[in-house]
């Protein structure tokens, strides 16, 4: 579902073709492992379903037509729902939340929202954690350190990440231009 | 609801350095606070200013519904003293007196005779954990040991409030963990509020709020 919305969300800064797509895509969140065409092609047929986005325009060059796709108000409702949408931390992955950050960043929103807003959760989870840790037996206690630790780790990349996005604002416009 | 502690518009400055600025902030009795931030965020100098330890370029601390920062230095000494307790980074426990002796200053500087003011350190000793270290000096007890003694000692006279400056940053994890569980403890069974500075979420984790400073200023405050 990241995948989809970060596609439309690049989708939302100026309209563009499938493989415009999938290329500005790869450059920001899969440098190690690209982005199938066939997912690309498949989200945007989604999207299009849904009303998020709409074609604008049919091009026929040498190769196959190529559709030109932009984003609906649906659709920016669709971004802004995920993009500040705190994700409970079972569920948690922490390249969604740098896509979230990247996202907010890149379209104008902002990116301390959505990080504090995950560091209230994360610190909800860890204060459930450290309570059940006072009464929890040597077992449990491993178990509890195990999942504070990851909460901890992902804890000081948002705050890392807090004193980094004005820089990180400019390299990720550049990177898209 | 009358804040047991509040600060409204501080503004601190250090020469040309603007350290807080439009800070208000209303700790209730019995409330936990994490406060958090980057280095040089002003965390530290916020403690600072809540305990009257800094002057104020404007703004007003208020404890207990009277002004702090208005005091004379020799009343605010006596109200941080009598209902404050205070905990740093590095104890600052007395190097040459031993363990029992340094949790007993506060209460004899406040007039508790010798005896009960040693009973009650004894006890307040035994309830984070160290008693029996307690004849030791400081030299002779780990950091853990004696953070969770300097705990002590600022809790034996029971304050009102307990504002602690990066209480663990100087210990491992474990000591870290056990000097938090002593501090909630006691803090919980006295009603006793709290307001930790810390880098580290595992210490924030052991209080109910957390407060982010950033340049200066209040990035996310309590929930109202």
């Amino acid at each position: 579902m990241s995948t989809s919305l970060t596609l439309l969300a690049l989708l939302e800064r100026e309209p563009a073709h499938g493989y415009t797509l999938k290329h500005r895509y790869d450059a920001l969140f899969a440098r190690t492992r690209p982005l199938a065409f066939g997912q690309v092609y498949a989200a945007l047929n989604r999207f299009d379903k849904h009303g998020w986005a709409e074609v604008t325009g049919v091009e026929i060059a040498d190769g196959p037509e190529r559709k030109r796709y932009r984003i609906t108000p649906d659709g920016v409702e669709a971004v802004t729902g995920w993009v500040y949408a705190a994700e409970a931390p079972s569920e948690f992955s922490s390249s969604s939340l740098f896509a979230r950050v990247s996202v907010a960043l890149l379209s104008g929103r902002s990116a301390a929202e959505v990080l504090d807003s995950q560091r209230a959760l994360h610190l909800a989870r860890m204060r459930e954690l450290t309570a059940e840790r006072r009464t929890a037996d040597a077992a449990a206690t491993l178990a509890i350190t195990y999942e504070l630790a990851h909460l901890d780790a992902d804890l000081r990349w948002i705050e890392e990440a807090g004193s980094r996005l004005e820089p990180a604002a400019d390299a990720l416009a550049k990177a898209v231009r | 609801m009358t804040a047991l502690l509040e600060a409204r518009g501080l503004r601190v400055e250090y020469g040309a350095t603007v350290a807080l600025d439009a800070i208000d902030l209303a700790l209730a009795a019995g409330s936990r606070t994490a406060v958090m931030g980057p280095s040089g965020s002003g965390k530290s100098s916020l403690v600072h200013a809540l305990a009257g330890i800094v002057p104020l370029s404007a703004g007003e601390v208020w404890l207990e519904g009277g002004r702090l920062d208005t005091l004379s230095e020799a009343r605010r000494s006596r109200a941080r003293l009598a209902r404050m307790g205070m905990v740093f980074q590095f104890g600052d426990l007395v190097p040459e007196l031993t363990l029992v002796e340094n949790v007993m200053l506060p209460l004899q500087v406040l007039g508790t005779r010798a005896a009960t003011a040693r009973r009650r350190a004894v006890e307040v000793l035994e309830q984070v954990g160290v008693a029996e270290v307690a004849d030791r000096r400081i030299g002779a007890v780990s950091g853990g040991q004696a953070q969770r003694a300097a705990v002590a000692r600022a809790l034996a006279h029971r304050p009102a409030i307990v504002l602690a400056d990066e209480p663990t940053g100087a210990l491992d994890t474990v000591s870290s963990e056990q000097v938090m569980d002593a501090l909630t403890r006691l803090s919980v069974d006295q009603g006793t509020a709290l307001v930790v500075v810390t880098h580290d979420h595992r210490v924030a984790a052991h209080l109910d709020d957390v407060v982010v400073v950033r340049d200066g200023r209040i990035s996310v405050g309590i929930p109202a």
